[in-house]
């Protein structure tokens, strides 16, 4: 029973995070504007206040950032890491089946040192190498939790779809593969061979989706037929035609977006978000119509030819044709300095201070349904927090703590201090292991083959 | 007729005479240090194997005069060790992939793979575009069908006391039926065969890459497609049995539902065997586990020395398979490049530990040899565990009468007791000691005599060319 109760407690630890009042900073709150010299305070994982003055709660612990800047923690539309065994079920054009929340892996150590450059959530996506791709998952960077505990409880599912060069993409079609094994070619091979592969995997879906609806319609009516068979594949496109998953595409070329959102008129359902959306400034009157958000690079260019037609000032026109964007890293090093992309909307496309910040916090939160959650610096939201030395949205700045449901998950001072113990304590561990292996033929050898 | 009736005649006459005219089915071995794992240590004692059975054990049991003696002055009998997951008995090298649990050692991909993707059946059939194809699945394939005495291994590895495997079909991802095998040498396959059927053998790939499955290869080509693939092939199983049944009551004017092996494999499993090296491969597998609402083993287990990963299998209570292949640092110079992370290195540290640790929290645990099959390489992985805290009772507990229980069949394996299978190993020295010589292995009664290993312990341990084993 102690065991037990002590096991309960330590499992309760990081939900009553301690009281904290961050002091004298700069707060960037995104949605109601910047306090010059203001405080948050923070109880049980939430914000609880927010101002110039504020009620501090007995037994606070005080956070001094003086001269320095706070911003709600950074949304990742777009991320690939913290999976294990490949992103990409790419075997198949449609690949519905498969799950991201399946391989979470909580010790990959992209998650801290996104954490270190100020990301909290993250939209992590199946590849690009299908035209339907794999389920996807919200993660907060909760670093040390296990794969369960970092899952964004709420967040509405999503599935990745994939356009363009990736998805038509056959592998090998004539060569073999690297064991020898003849290689297939995989359809779709063309753009035209995407649209389809999409609007048969839906016409599929829908069979299924009937099938399935008639069985429950009997059911409630008292009879007992007996029920189809559950297809994995089916299901998470069931859940998209039912509104219950969103759909994030990946895309580059306006053809092929305006492609997208003719399919789902027809098949009726909604693209959530555009991912990548290089050339979503040519249709954003359509993309805006359509309701869909769009979550693009900075200024990233001409990396391939789907590419070629990227500008800079994208994120800028689309938000004025009244889309929300939001700009993702879709990378392991860009995501530790998303602040400096958003910076750069202000120079591309004259964005306020504002708009730039929301680019990497509040958009991204409202594409992905959480923005009643995180986003924002605003009283009831998740203590997601950052704080920065200098103005945030410049090269400049450097991480300084960051705060997750108001429980600090990296301190970069702690951080830099512990470093040299760390690797004293490697190089230890890594001198006993180098004694105890022969490093010369002999010892145990693998199935007894050693031999000198 | 005539001729056949003769032919057999003659059979029986030369089974009579090399069997029970020749050999004794009787052995004892007196006077011998006896732990009977089950019980308390007999200090000095008999114990009496007839018909391949424990006929007795204890202090004072009388010596039939019909038996094969072994005075044990100065030697411990022990039950035969079991080997708890095992391919042993497949004697063509194609079916002997290692038991591997893959994952990497800490980071991603890397480490030993388990034998999937790249499996031979797999090259040969066509490519793989759904769950529907059942890719790599052999669930119906049948280890007490397929095993034979002549694989070469099984002297060697009786050789350092082994006389059960728990053995399995590893290929693919439903590898098929395990089944408990007595490393015999006889006449017929089936003599090996203690329990026919004890599991399922499911391995998942890591796959990685952009087209996923590698060179072409097809559905599923990475790991959230292997879970997926184990996930549909359940919910189809589930739908399968309620069709089958449905059409068995009334099979009037309903559509036949279509026979499928693959399903049949995996509906007649009584249990599944899933990989889990790391912490989190554990949490995954458990969920996993727990969704497929099928009875559990974990292989694997190189960080099940983790406190969080002990709990995780305590509360689910799972039993875990350890591998003794224990992680190592790469030899020769380390690429300063590509150093091993602090947590690979604290896995290779610690793996030997995670014994100790599933002990102490009274996890079910049992060794498996994950393909080391020299004598002295077992005994000294062995003796890793123990250097790393887990206790000499322990370490054969978990070769022996633990792993029975595991597979629920400690009623006739695993203890010197009085009915159970005739399996001893009687050793001069503690059995997991650098120094210990096996003197004799009893398998069903049948007993062997190992050679001795060479100076090095790397040497050819194979059966004596004296060997009494054979026909009763």
């Amino acid at each position: 029973m102690k065991r037990l109760l002590l096991g309960a407690l330590i499992a309760l630890a990081p939900v009553c995070a301690e009281t904290i009042v961050i002091q004298n900073a700069t707060i960037m709150t995104v949605s109601k504007g910047t306090i010059k010299n203001g405080s948050v305070v923070v109880r049980d994982g939430k914000i609880v206040e927010v101002g110039e003055k504020v009620t501090i709660p007995e037994g606070a612990t005080k956070i001094d950032a003086q001269g320095q800047y706070v911003i709600p923690g950074i949304i990742d539309c777009h991320s690939h890491i913290a999976g294990d065994g490949g992103i990409n079920e790419g075997s198949v054009s449609v690949s519905s089946m498969v799950n991201i929340k399946d391989i979470i892996n909580p010790e990959d150590i992209a998650i801290y040192r996104a954490l270190a450059g100020g990301v909290t959530t993250a939209n992590i996506l199946h590849g690009s190498a299908n035209s339907i791709g794999g389920q996807t998952i919200v993660l907060k960077m909760r670093w040390g939790k296990d794969a369960q505990d970092m899952i964004f409880q709420g967040a509405k599912p999503g599935i990745k779809f994939a356009l363009g060069e990736n998805p038509k993409r056959a592998g090998n079609p004539q060569g073999r593969g690297a064991n020898g094994q003849q290689s297939f070619a995989r359809y779709p091979a063309t753009r035209m061979g995407v649209e389809d592969t999409i609007r048969e995997a839906f016409n599929e879906a829908k069979i299924y989706k009937a099938e399935w609806d008639d069985y429950n319609a009997k059911v409630a009516k008292g009879e007992h037929p007996m029920a189809p068979r559950k297809d994995l594949k089916l299901e998470a496109l069931k859940e998209v035609l039912e509104g219950n998953r969103y759909v994030h595409v990946h895309c580059y070329r306006a053809d092929e977006i305006l492609m997208m959102i003719r399919v789902a008129d027809e098949m009726g359902f909604k693209v959530r978000t555009f991912q990548h959306v290089l050339e979503g400034y040519k249709v954003a009157k359509e993309i805006a119509a359509h309701g869909a958000g769009a979550s693009t690079f900075s200024d990233w260019w001409s990396y391939k030819v789907e590419a070629f037609d990227a500008i800079p000032y994208n994120a800028a026109l689309m938000t004025k044709a009244g889309i929300v964007v939001s700009l993702n890293s879709d990378d392991a090093e860009l995501m530790r300095h998303l602040n400096s992309e958003a910076g750069k909307t202000m120079k591309y496309g004259g964005m306020t201070e504002d708009q730039a910040l929301a680019m990497v916090t509040l958009n991204p939160a409202k594409q992905l349904g959480i923005d009643n959650r995180v986003g924002s610096i605003e009283v009831g939201k998740d203590a997601d927090l950052v704080i920065y030395d200098k103005y945030p949205l410049s090269d400049f700045a450097k991480v300084q703590k960051v705060l997750i449901d108001g429980t600090v998950y990296f301190d970069r001072d702690k951080e830099v201090s512990a470093q040299a113990s760390k690797d004293a304590e490697k190089q230890k561990l890594l001198d006993k292991l180098k004694q105890q292996t022969p490093q010369q033929g002999g010892g145990r050898g693998r199935g007894g083959r050693g031999g000198q | 007729m005539t001729n056949y009736l003769m032919k057999l005649a003659t059979t029986l006459l030369v089974l009579v005479a090399s069997g029970f005219a020749a050999e004794p089915s009787t052995v004892v071995i007196r006077n011998a240090k006896i732990v009977t794992v089950s019980g308390p240590v007999i200090a000095k004692g008999t114990v009496v194997v007839r018909n391949g059975l424990i006929e007795a054990v204890g202090e004072n049991i009388a010596v039939p005069d019909d038996a094969f003696i072994v005075d044990g002055d100065g030697l411990t009998v022990y039950p035969g060790l079991i080997d708890a997951l095992s391919t042993i008995g497949f004697g063509s090298a194609a079916a002997t992939a290692t038991a591997g649990a893959g994952g990497g050692r800490g980071g991603r991909g890397g480490g030993q793979g388990p034998a999937t993707g790249a499996a031979p059946a797999a090259a040969a059939a066509p490519r793989s575009m759904g769950p529907e194809d059942r890719p790599q699945t052999t669930s119906w394939e049948s280890a007490a069908d397929e095993v034979s005495s002549a694989d070469s291994r099984i002297p060697n590895v009786r050789s350092a006391g082994v006389t059960t495997a728990m053995t399995f079909p590893t290929r693919g991802i439903f590898g098929g039926q395990g089944a408990v095998i007595d490393l015999i040498s006889g006449e017929k396959a089936g003599e090996m065969v203690v329990v026919p059927t004890i599991g399922q053998y499911i391995s998942v790939g890591r796959g990685g890459g952009f087209g996923g499955g590698g060179g072409g290869g097809g559905y599923p080509g990475s790991l959230m497609g292997y879970i997926a693939y184990v996930r549909q092939i359940y919910l189809d199983a589930d739908h399968y049995k309620m069709a089958k049944a449905a059409w068995e009551k009334d099979p009037r004017g309903m559509e036949r539902p279509m026979y499928d092996r693959a399903l049949e494999g995996v509906l007649a499993s009584r249990r599944i065997l899933l990989p889990a090296n790391r912490e989190v491969e554990i949490d995954r597998m458990l969920r996993l586990a727990g969704e497929l609402k099928q009875p559990t083993i974990l292989y694997g287990g190189r960080e099940a020395y983790k406190p969080e990963a002990v709990e995780l299998l305590k509360k689910s209570n799972t039993a875990m398979l350890v591998s003794l292949r224990w992680p190592e640092l790469p030899r020769g110079e380390i690429d300063p490049d590509n150093e091993p992370t602090m947590r690979t290195l604290e896995a290779i540290d610690k793996a030997p530990s995670a014994a100790a640790a599933l002990r102490k929290a009274d996890v079910k645990f049992a060794f498996y040899s994950d393909g080391i099959e020299q004598p002295r390489d077992l005994q000294r992985a062995i003796k890793k565990a123990i250097d790393a805290g887990l206790s000499r009772e322990d370490a054969i507990r978990a070769m022996t009468l633990t792993p029975a229980e595991i597979y629920g069949v400690a009623d006739r394996l695993g203890s010197i007791e009085k009915g159970k299978i005739g399996n001893l190993v009687v050793t001069r020295g503690d059995i997991f000691d650098d120094r210990t010589q096996v003197m004799w292995v009893i398998v069903d009664g049948r007993y062997y005599k190992p050679e001795a290993p060479a100076q090095n312990g790397r040497g050819p341990a194979t059966e004596q060319p004296g060997n009494q084993g054979g026909n009763r």
